[in-house]
């Protein structure tokens, strides 16, 4: 899932000070679990907002909603109304969602809420990691299920670094070593040959790296008139 | 300081929090009349949003009154309670508001003394940092 954290509420507070109509849009996916930008989240900012501006004597207007997913164009459309007739569009939830009714109405201003960070898991309540970085070549299979291009603060990819301590990584006492949880793993399912398996140098064009990335499946795409007859339902 | 009387809505669990107000007016102590008491069934259960949405709705210091922590009818509802107090507050300075204005306390039911202080204590606050849509104390 996409991690991401509110905005301090004053940053938020100075986007939108100009406006008067704000429309803010939650997500109900990877930002409601994470406890950024779902429901509750999205009336808490809105209704903080509201007392800042019972304090300045300022008057504006809120609307809020949460939509299934804000990355998908056909959740989006649904609440497309409340975006048109809104002078700003505050959107909690991811930079995906963020972007999807910007790229969708680009005459609208969109602003985020979240600062979105990183794709993770929830370890416990209230607490989220980062587990993949999306190289885009996953090699888990060889580390015994930990990745060790996101958990490993250098991304090393042949056991650890010099700075590895007790189990514990030099950046950050607080963070596992990676390549010792590697070791761990591999000992505890009998594999530990693979540790010695020497890794190539990684290509790194499969990720960000070797710039903006789109996938497409042939079979799924909608030829042309696939699309107008689509588009005529809805 | 202003003549105007302070809204003070206090969210009061209906444990030990209530019982400690109803004990607090059976032994004649009294409390300011601006404080509204909203009874809730555990500390627990006030949410953020119900402290920011009193005072979007004209309160000028919120209080939420639960059980002791290590004697919680509910066994850590008082806890929860301050957390979301806690969070409330780091909102509240977030955006130039005055964090005081919002308090966490713990009661024991056999604690007379305890919500009439809460009380007064909050309307202090209040009458100091003066109405909030007055544009309060600049800190």
């Amino acid at each position: 899932m996409i991690v991401a954290k509110r905005k301090p509420m004053n940053e938020i507070a100075e986007m939108v000070a100009p406006y008067k109509n704000i429309t803010v849009i939650g997500c109900r996916s990877c930002v409601a679990i994470c406890l950024a930008g779902g429901e509750k989240e999205v009336k808490m900012a809105a209704s903080a907002l509201k007392v800042k501006n019972r304090k300045e004597h300022r008057d504006q207007q809120f609307e809020t909603l949460v939509v299934e997913r804000q990355c998908e164009k056909e959740w989006v459309k649904e609440v497309e109304d409340k975006i048109l007739g809104a002078d700003v569009v505050l959107s909690m939830a991811c930079s995906l969602g963020a972007q999807t009714i910007a790229d969708m109405y680009p005459e609208k201003t969109v602003f985020p809420g979240l600062n979105t960070g990183f794709l993770g898991v929830p370890e416990e309540q209230g607490v989220w990691s980062e587990k993949c970085v999306g190289c885009g070549d996953c090699i888990i299979h060889l580390t015994g299920g930990i990745c060790p291009v996101a958990r490993c603060a250098k991304s090393m990819m042949n056991g650890p670094c010099g700075g590895s301590s007790n189990g514990h990584c030099e950046v950050n006492l607080d963070i596992e070593c990676a390549w010792y949880a590697i070791h761990e793993r591999l000992k505890l399912q009998k594999r530990l040959d693979l540790i010695e398996k020497v890794m190539p140098p990684k290509d790194w064009s499969t990720g960000h790296y070797g710039g903006r990335r789109t996938y497409v499946r042939e079979d799924a795409r909608l030829k042309q008139h696939q699309k107008k007859g689509k588009e005529a339902v809805q | 300081m202003t003549d105007r009387r302070p809204k003070v809505v206090g969210f009061c669990c209906e444990r030990h929090g209530m019982d400690a107000a109803v004990l607090a007016a059976r032994s004649g102590r009294q409390y300011d009349a601006s404080v509204r008491v909203i009874q809730v069934p555990c500390s627990g259960r006030v949410d953020g949003l119900h402290i920011l949405k009193a005072f979007e709705d004209g309160a000028d210091a919120v209080f939420v009154i639960g059980c002791l922590e290590k004697n919680c009818y509910y066994d850590t509802g008082s806890i929860e309670g301050r957390k979301r107090v806690e969070y409330v507050k780091g909102m509240l300075a977030e955006l130039g508001i005055e964090k005081e204005r919002v308090e966490m306390f713990n009661a024991a039911s056999t604690n007379a003394w305890a919500f009439p202080e809460a009380a007064s204590k909050m309307v202090e606050v209040a009458k100091r940092l003066g109405p909030l849509d007055m544009g309060g104390d600049t800190r």
